[in-house]
């Protein structure tokens, strides 16, 4: 599928015996001039992962470094307990949720592709990037970032929030220290101030509307170096 | 006279007059050049200099090297031997920075030539930290309210928000996960284990590391070897032998430990720099030190004899064990005792309180650490009532890593790794003596003197246990954190009632 388009050189990045080939797109017109965090490598050819687009190449190289740092079964994956084997994610209340969002449905391990894709969505949104018109939404778009944030609320993936899954969330975060009566009348009183169509449950859009005001963009973003 | 006695007479004689005359012995030759800074505490000089030396000078200077290792072993050493000896001393560490550094950039050029990216490992980190500010403080921001908490409990949909980001934060770059694997170099120092990411980018890169294998393998692994086998040797001998004379002779059996372990330090060509020495560690203390290597016990007791404590191992390290008792006094604990505290603080404040005995010598980090930071000192040996002298040993990572990963290598692959390595430098820093001070408790204490150990090594200082590289974290550091943000919540409810 290697497209011939002057001015493009297919730059070759050994990582560790893993070849991993990249584009370089064309020097931008000067009037936009995008910082160097934000030039874009497709890290495949062949795949059309525009949500790759995010990271450049030092920071993929750095990514992998970690990645294999972590994968102490050196079998290119990364399972659970690869994960909790860091003291500062396990001491997180939240930290089982987040290191859940890892991974697909009902897999138990995940590939470097897979680790890219969900640190994607912790990426700063580049002011030119929201002036581009994109094929598709960029994984780290505000939209984006809320729906990371709504599916460690939303276990079972029912696109709604209800009370017990409130409920869960919010004993993970407190642990014990919280009576279960003053939990649920804080749950009750969430749903209550969120829900507009009156069914008990937070919706994705609902969700959104609560947190129109929130500075998401800031929040929900790690500044990556290089 | 041959090579071993003449170091026992010089001590002696040094001895006798009382003074603080730098030791003349044999195996100290590079303390002799100590008076001149070494290249390794100053920035490399030659560095900036001679930026790029042609192929033959770099062999001249391998080979210069090979001269000043081999010098050690030839006999009748005389002073001439010993000027001409630190010079070169000097001199192969100046090589050896700019060796290391002409490496480096010739690969950047050939990469760049090759418009290739080189990875180098940065070590400033993936991801830029905010200002470590407090649960309380990042979630007030979130919720856009005023400083104070709310009057009634609240909690907000975007709270998850904080946890979420230090969580994914963990992930990327955390404090703990690689204080327990090598130190990344910038360059590379023409090792194959350090390493990470440089392929093949010349070839006169790799006859230079061809040759530098070859001399390591060749020329300066058997020697080390032999050296090796015969200090451990002399050791078993003579510390039996001393043994068996009435009294134990406490002064000859200084003499054979001290003699051993320098020619355990000349095997292992450790070129090591002590500052500060007026405040080594006296009898009826206990000397902490931060813990790298096993080989932290051989460059202490080069310079100095303590009592060391231990369990109780089979095989050699037993024979060593047993025959190192025979001839001082060493406080090694059965497997079963090392569970009771009570019987190991017993034992070491009953040494401590023996003034003819040694300084003791404790590792309170318990494991070893890459030498890039101190975790958490236990705190078992700051309850005893008596004098700290903390010690802060920094290895030089540029001349072959010395940090032991025992997942990774076993004991003797790592003394193997270490001897084909080009060397092993490091400054040790003898900081000035504490004292627990009225109304602090053996943590605090101990978190005063790993502060200060880490201040002077130039090493990070971490509340996390080192135990943590085999075991989980406890749950009482979540439950902190869950109680903090339970404090958010309903913290400003019991203020207002």
């Amino acid at each position: 599928l290697a497209k011939s388009c002057p001015g493009q050189e297919t730059v070759t990045l050994y990582l560790r015996g893993v070849a991993l080939r990249g584009r370089r797109p064309r020097p931008a017109p000067p009037s936009t001039s995008p910082p160097p965090a934000s030039t874009s490598h497709p890290i495949k050819q062949e795949d059309n992962l525009t949500e790759t687009r995010l990271v450049s190449h030092s920071q993929i190289t750095r990514l992998y470094s970690r990645f294999t740092s972590l994968d102490k079964g050196e079998n290119g994956t990364l399972s659970r307990e690869d994960f909790q084997r860091i003291p500062e994610l396990a001491i997180n209340p939240l930290g089982d949720r987040i290191i859940n969002a890892f991974f697909p449905e009902g897999e138990d391990q995940v590939n470097f592709r897979g680790f890219m894709r969900i640190l994607a969505h912790f990426r700063p949104i580049e002011d030119n990037e929201k002036k581009s018109v994109a094929v598709s939404e960029p994984l780290n778009s505000r939209t984006n970032k809320l729906l990371f944030a709504f599916r460690l609320y939303d276990l079972d993936r029912d696109d709604k929030i209800s009370r017990e899954e409130l409920l869960q969330v919010l004993r993970m975060m407190v642990g014990v220290n919280i009576s279960d009566d003053q939990l649920g009348s804080i749950a009750d009183r969430t749903i209550q101030e969120a829900d507009t169509n009156g069914d008990n449950s937070i919706s994705f859009n609902e969700f959104i509307k609560v947190l129109e005001k929130v500075d998401v963009e800031q929040k929900m973003s790690i500044r990556f170096l290089h | 006279m041959s090579f071993f006695s003449r170091g026992v007479v010089c001590d002696v004689a040094q001895r006798t007059r009382g003074s603080s005359l730098h030791r003349l012995s044999t195996c100290g030759s590079h303390r002799f050049c100590r008076g001149l800074n070494s290249p390794f505490t100053q920035p490399v000089v030659g560095a900036g200099v001679l930026p790029h030396l042609s192929f033959n000078q770099q062999v001249w200077e391998c080979l210069l090297l090979c001269v000043h290792i081999l010098l050690p072993c030839v006999k009748h050493y005389s002073k001439i031997q010993i000027l001409q000896s630190c010079f070169l001393n000097t001199f192969s560490e100046c090589f050896f920075s700019v060796l290391i550094k002409w490496a480096t950039s010739r690969m950047e050029k050939e990469a760049k030539e090759k418009n290739q990216q080189l990875y180098k490992p940065c070590s400033n980190g993936i991801i830029a930290k905010e200002q470590a500010s407090s649960l309380q403080q990042e979630i007030q921001e979130l919720r856009g309210s005023p400083s104070g908490l709310p009057s009634v409990p609240e909690f907000e949909l975007a709270d998850i928000f904080y946890f979420c980001r230090t969580g994914v934060e963990s992930i990327l770059d955390d404090e703990v996960t690689k204080r327990f694997s090598a130190q990344e170099l910038e360059g590379w120092n023409l090792l194959t284990r350090s390493n990470y990411n440089f392929r093949h980018i010349s070839v006169r890169l790799t006859v230079l590391w061809g040759l530098g294998v070859l001399i390591r393998y060749g020329v300066l692994l058997p020697l080390r070897v032999t050296l090796a086998v015969v200090g451990i040797c002399l050791l078993l001998v003579l510390t039996t032998l001393v043994g068996f004379l009435p009294n134990k002779e406490f002064y000859l059996s200084e003499k054979v430990h001290l003699m051993c372990y320098r020619i355990c330090v000349k095997s292992l060509t450790a070129i090591i720099t002590y500052h500060n020495r007026e405040n080594k560690p006296k009898t009826g203390g206990i000397c902490v030190s931060n813990h790298t290597t096993p080989i932290d016990v051989i460059i202490l007791a080069n310079d100095g004899c303590y009592s060391m404590v231990g369990q109780v191992h089979g095989g050699l390290m037993g024979m060593i064990q047993r025959a190192m008792v025979k001839s001082s006094h060493h406080i090694w604990f059965e497997r079963s005792e090392v569970k009771d505290r009570h019987l190991v603080a017993k034992r070491l404040s009953d040494h401590v309180a023996d003034k003819t005995k040694q300084p003791i010598l404790i590792f309170p980090e318990g494991t070893c650490i890459n030498n890039t930071s101190v975790m958490m000192f236990k705190k078992g040996s700051f309850e005893i009532a008596c004098t700290v002298y903390p010690v802060a040993i920094k290895y030089d990572p540029r001349f072959g890593d010395a940090f032991w990963n025992s997942s990774k290598f076993g004991l003797v692959s790592y003394l193997l790794r270490m001897m084909s390595s080009w060397a092993v430098v490091c400054s040790v820093w003898y900081l000035p003596p504490m004292n627990r001070e009225e109304g602090e408790d053996a943590v605090q204490f101990a978190n005063r003197v790993k502060a200060a150990i880490a201040a002077q090594g130039g090493l990070v200082d971490l509340i996390w246990d080192g135990g943590l590289k085999r075991a989980k974290v406890k749950d009482a550091f979540k439950e902190e954190q869950q109680k903090l943000y339970s404090e958010v919540l309903v913290g400003g409810q019991e203020t207002g009632d």
